[in-house]
């Protein structure tokens, strides 16, 4: 089975929905109507450029090439981390553990993927490298800035109560057990759900991509396992690697809750 | 009794940039008195390594970062004037809840199995007070202790404090109330801008 190649009419007359969007915020009101377009035209440019960059770095195979792409996703990401928490950490602390976060998550289970699983020759081929990692960074950004976003926020809210604890000479470790454990738990309930939802209530996007391109229903599924599996590992190592390096830059060698360290509430 | 210095603290930098210095014998009770916002809360989170600080701070002739963070806070205990909880239960934030001594205060039995929220400001206080005692401090550093408490109340928290205060405790002791500072105080000092000075 081929493909149906998609032609700019068959674009536009999907674009027509967006056009519904727009007219429903101006009849009634909502004041989306800008936002709408441009969200919609970025999206349309964006995603245009990358399918013209991709199929240069496709062409040119060039190992050091597909790497410098990884290496601008994963920053692009990393700032994504950096900026979505509602609280910034001094000396540009969200923006150093949301690179660390990702650089970390992301190769471990790329890694794995590319050296059991999907095993391209060579290894590096863009391919499959880059959207696979691409899909996982996806995620784990929105782990890393859900867990981040959370045990800021709880360590302002509370800061009085864990103070209180090491008032008692309970460690700081210990104070801070419970939001730790909440942030893990934000960062990682969203990949949950998508798991459990994942052909029950939603047909997960790659799969569909890969059955609407042609692909056996069955290998789509199979290739759709190994995504959430790997979506799964990298949320969680994002939202534990990010709330650990948090707490760090939350305290100091004495142990004292440093909200010093955090900048002014925006 | 009062006895050997427990706590000597050297130039330590307020808030304001002046220099504080005190020293603590164990049995005794420094009462510190000062305008609002003088700094006296800020000079007892320095004294409990809860902010950094410039200066020394010695503990039984041991400085203070020679000790570890948490052992430094159970020897030296901080309780603010406004205390924070943070378990399900009353009961939940001591080791062993302290039934005799709860009912020493005038604190009814059934608080222990309450939530914090659910008992009154002055009952939190005395809980406060309790959980302080209860790590068995050499010093504990008292913020406004009976600002939210009727006199009979206080009156108890007075005589709890002298007997602890006679085991060997040492008291520092913030408070706006003069006569509370009359009463307790072996020594009292005042906070100013020029740093701590006799009352």
């Amino acid at each position: 089975m081929t493909p149906i190649s998609l032609t700019p009419f068959d674009l536009a007359a999907a674009s027509l929905l967006i056009v519904v969007d727009g007219l429903l915020s101006v009849v009634l009101g909502l004041g989306l109507h800008k936002q709408i377009v441009v969200a919609a035209s970025r999206m349309v440019i964006q995603l245009l450029l990358v399918g013209y960059i991709l199929k240069s770095v496709f062409a040119l195979a060039s190992p050091a090439l597909t790497l410098a792409v990884l290496v601008v996703m994963a920053l692009s990401a990393a700032r994504e981390v950096a900026v979505r928490p509602e609280r910034r950490l001094s000396r540009g602390g969200n923006l150093l553990i949301g690179t660390i976060s990702v650089f970390v998550a992301t190769s471990l289970t790329s890694m794995l993927a590319l050296l059991t699983a999907i095993r391209p020759e060579p290894i590096l081929d863009a391919r499959y490298v880059i959207p696979l990692t691409g899909i996982i960074m996806g995620s784990v950004l929105n782990a890393a800035s859900l867990s981040m976003d959370s045990l800021l926020d709880a360590a302002v809210q509370r800061a009085a109560a864990i103070e209180a604890q090491l008032c008692l000479g309970i460690r700081f470790k210990t104070a801070m057990g419970p939001l730790l454990r909440q942030a893990l738990r934000r960062g990682m309930v969203p990949i949950i759900n998508q798991m459990a939802a994942a052909g029950l209530v939603t047909l997960p996007g790659t799969m569909t991509g890969q059955i609407l391109a042609g692909l056996d229903p069955v290998e789509a599924v199979k290739y759709q396992i190994l995504l959430m599996f790997l979506l799964g590992g990298s949320s969680g190592i994002a939202a534990l690697v990010t709330t650990l390096l948090t707490m760090r830059w939350l305290t100091d060698d004495r142990e004292r809750l440093r909200l010093d360290r955090l900048k002014s509430h925006k | 009794m009062v006895g050997q210095d427990v706590l000597f603290a050297a130039q330590i930098v307020d808030r304001h940039g002046g220099q504080a210095s005190l020293a603590l014998r164990s049995g005794s009770c420094l009462a510190i008195t000062g305008a609002s916002g003088s700094g006296k809360s800020t000079l007892l989170r320095r004294l409990a390594d809860l902010d950094p600080y410039e200066g020394q701070i010695h503990l039984a002739g041991r400085e203070a970062r020679t000790y570890a963070p948490c052992k430094w806070r159970s020897s030296v205990v901080y309780c603010p004037a406004e205390p924070a909880w943070w378990a399900e239960t009353v009961a939940a934030h001591f080791v062993e809840y302290p039934g005799d001594l709860a009912d020493r205060l005038g604190l009814s039995p059934d608080l222990a199995g309450r939530t914090a929220e659910r008992c009154s400001t002055g009952e939190r206080q005395r809980l406060a007070l309790l959980r302080a005692l209860s790590r068995k401090p050499a010093v504990l550093l008292l913020d406004e202790p009976t600002a939210a408490l009727d006199p009979e109340s206080t009156a108890k928290v007075e005589g709890l404090l002298r007997d602890n205060l006679t085991a060997g405790l040492g008291i520092i002791l913030v408070t706006h109330d003069s006569a509370l500072a009359d009463r307790l105080g072996d020594c009292r000092l005042v906070l100013t801008a020029a740093g701590l000075q006799p009352a």
